[in-house]
């Protein structure tokens, strides 16, 4: 009606939808224009003064040995090469960061509101001193107050004669591929298939009986028995292959660098401390109600928590949550300080200083950061909606 | 009119943020002089090169050369002010126009003359790689160091020179990077590496900072090239001939056997006509530089000669206790050698 009220034939400026068409065209070209001219003013500025640009140097040979790499890396890698072991390395301490945070974050979460004095006074203390001091200043405690001033490798801390701690890190013994490796991994493929098959059945005959299932132990037994059989059949999937000390260093396993612990132990206690106030809020926004009505029906404190009170908690806490991963994946840029090779010391550090193409560099270290949070947002977003209380 | 509104303060907020404002080549010695002073960008600390002292003042032979310049320019070697850059920051520093010039013992290599916008006018200290390690490990060579864990200062030559001569010689290796050279060398001392790595005069002042320096020894074996030198930005002749000059006059002047002691009254008996032309006392050399006549009189009589500068930062007075070397004249047995003012 309004739309056929204000309508005139041909174009005209006081109808309003010519109008909003006229600003949204004007803005797109603007915004266009604008993007175009920046690019061309750095690009003539760049060839103005000589210095080189474009993404070229990616395939440049790199040069430099890197200390811990997760696919094979030799020197002559080209730069391409070590963008990407600089990005699986900020990968890991992401992963194991939030997986880690998020466990010690619910444990001191829950303890806060424990009834217990001694247990809520310590999670208190905990949440209030990691909370307050500067990420990079608990990095750097745990790297040169803790990790550095264990013995060097020759005098190591022996566990087995398989284990060493010292200040090089852990050394572990190194799983190499053996003959019964790949029928181990498809036998464990098996038996997560099992696993799910089995959970939907018995979830079936729970809904039209009412049967309860062990599904806990039939899915352990599954993962731990196919495999195993595997293993009796095919042979062990791995060698093991124990460090030993010659000269300088530990050769043979693997190697946990400490600057790798040192990061990922300051990450976790540290963005654990958020976690852990944030569960404690979603927790509290539980109405009470809920509690007095598990416990009229009979439900002790464990299955209350798990099975009521955080379900609904989850609503209050995954957005929160999910700035605290932000946050986590951000802050591992922090590594440049303790000389870990992740993406910002290895690609907008050494590449960038040695090529000098510092716009590229930058350019792409900020859209991989922008690229990993993303990711981690649309996940944890797919997983609250799925969670969502449906309300009628 | 709200949507005007916003639509002018997004015109003008663009139009702000593209005009970027490029220094225009040619155009670096008119800027100093109207600043009335040299922006100078040297190191976050190194012995010897560019350190602030007790009074916070930054002294080295890094330093020493903006001074002159500045000397040269300004007739006053104080109007210089200082910026302490990282290895990751300098070049970026000095292609943006944050500072003129670039004394920060920095390798002269073709990738970063040609490709950076920037040049290299001279080298100040001819140096080269060398290792550092503990007395302890018995090791008496860089051969020896098969499957060691080096600290290296990262983004600069050194990572690159250390893994070629470890892969030439068949050598393992582990290395450690850290942003600047204090923290790589705080690893060298908790033993998270066993050997420190760099150019041979950042060693020997790293070593004068470590709680026990006797129990650390400089391995004999110099691994590469480092010619360190003074860099300036590409396409500004004028001011690329000043630096390299100024370097040029320090060494004449050791030379001639003039120093801060002596200039004044060489440059007035005027008897010996190559310093006379070098003092200004004779000639126009200074006009085609576009400087004072006298520049490289008030050069060595604020700042020194290069023999002056070198002994006072780096020479047996000093903790670090470097020999003259490869940067004794070409007449003494090193390799400096300018060429003449005439």
């Amino acid at each position: 009606m309004q739309n056929q009220i204000g309508a005139q034939k041909g174009f005209s400026l006081s109808d309003p939808r010519v109008r909003a068409w006229l600003f949204q065209i004007v803005t797109v070209a603007f915004v266009v224009g604008l993007g175009w001219y920046l690019y061309h003013n750095t690009q003539t500025n760049l060839q103005h003064r000589g210095i080189t640009s474009g993404f070229d140097f990616l395939e440049r040979s790199a040069g430099f040995g890197i200390a811990q790499h997760l696919i094979p890396y030799v020197e002559s890698d080209s730069y391409a090469r070590v963008f990407v072991i600089g990005l699986l390395n900020t990968l890991l301490v992401t992963f194991i960061g939030i997986i880690l945070a998020t466990l010690l974050g619910f444990i001191v979460g829950v303890a806060r509101l424990s009834p217990n004095w001694m247990i809520n006074k310590l999670a208190t203390v905990y949440v209030e001193t990691f909370r307050n001091i500067p990420p990079l200043l608990q990095i750097l405690f745990w790297y040169f107050a803790v990790f550095l001033t264990l013995p060097g490798p020759r005098g190591s801390i022996n566990i087995d004669d398989m284990f060493f701690i010292s200040n090089r890190g852990l050394n572990m013994p190194g799983a190499s591929m053996a003959d019964g490796f790949w029928p181990f991994v498809a036998a464990v493929l098996l038996a997560i298939v099992a696993v799910v098959l089995m959970v939907r059945h018995a979830n079936k005959r729970f809904d039209e009986t009412g049967e309860p299932f062990h599904k806990f132990w039939v899915g352990l037994l599954l993962l731990l028995g196919i495999p195993g059989v595997c293993a009796l059949l095919f042979g062990s999937p791995v060698h093991w292959e124990v460090p030993q000390l010659k000269g300088f260093n530990f050769v043979g396993g693997w190697v946990l660098i400490p600057e790798l612990l040192a990061l990922t132990l300051a990450l976790t206690i540290y963005t654990a401390a958020f976690i852990a106030e944030i569960v404690r809020s979603g927790i509290r926004s539980v109405s009470h109600g809920q509690t007095e009505a598990a416990r009229s029906l009979g439900l002790r404190e464990g299955p209350t928590l798990r099975k009521v009170i955080i379900p609904q908690a989850l609503r209050v806490i995954i957005p929160p949550l999910t700035s605290q991963y932000l946050n986590l994946a951000k802050n591992s840029s922090l590594a440049a300080g303790i000389g870990y090779p992740e993406m910002v010391s290895l690609f907008a550090g050494t590449v960038l200083n040695q090529t000098g193409q510092a716009i590229e560099v930058i350019a792409i270290t900020m859209s991989v950061y922008l690229a990993i949070s993303i990711s981690i947002s649309l996940l944890m977003n797919w997983y609250n909606k799925r969670i969502a209380l449906i309300e009628r | 009119m709200k949507m005007l509104k916003t639509t002018l303060a997004v015109l003008t907020a663009a139009a702000a943020l593209g005009a970027t404002s490029f220094a225009q080549a040619g155009a670096t010695l008119d800027a100093v002089k109207k600043k009335g002073f040299v922006q100078c960008g040297v190191s976050d600390g190194l012995p010897g090169f560019s350190v602030p002292d007790a009074k916070g003042n930054i002294v080295g032979i890094d330093a020493d050369v903006c001074r002159a310049v500045a000397a040269a320019v300004f007739g006053d070697a104080t109007k210089v002010k200082f910026s302490q850059l990282n290895a990751k920051e300098r070049f970026t520093a000095l292609q943006s126009g944050e500072v003129d010039v670039l004394s920060r013992n920095t390798t002269w290599t073709s990738s970063r003359d040609a490709g950076m916008g920037l040049v290299f006018a001279g080298v100040t200290y001819y140096d080269g790689i060398g290792f550092l390690v503990n007395k302890k490990l018995g090791v008496s060579s860089a051969k020896e160091l098969d499957g060691a864990t080096v600290c290296i200062q990262a983004g600069t030559t050194t990572e690159l020179n250390v893994s070629d001569y470890f892969r030439a010689n068949g050598l393992k290796y582990t290395p450690i990077t850290f942003d600047t050279s204090d923290e790589s060398a705080k690893s060298l001392e908790s033993g998270r590496c066993d050997v420190l790595t760099s150019d041979k005069s950042q060693l020997y002042a790293q070593r004068s900072k470590l709680a026990a320096p006797t129990e650390y020894v400089v391995l004999p074996e110099t691994i590469s090239k480092e010619p360190l030198g003074p860099v300036v930005r590409k396409g500004d002749e004028e001011w690329f001939s000043i630096v390299k000059w100024t370097l040029f006059a320090m060494l004449n002047a050791e030379e001639a056997g003039i120093t801060s002691k002596n200039v004044e009254e060489q440059a007035k008996s005027g008897k010996n006509p190559d310093n006379a032309r070098l003092l200004g006392t004779d000639g126009e050399y200074g006009k085609d530089l576009k400087l004072p006549k006298d520049w490289v009189v008030q050069i060595v009589k604020q700042v020194g000669n290069y023999g002056e500068v070198f002994e006072k930062n780096l020479g047996k007075s000093t903790p670090l206790q470097i020999d003259r070397g490869l940067n004794a004249l070409w007449n003494n047995g090193g390799i400096q050698y300018a060429p003449p003012v005439r």
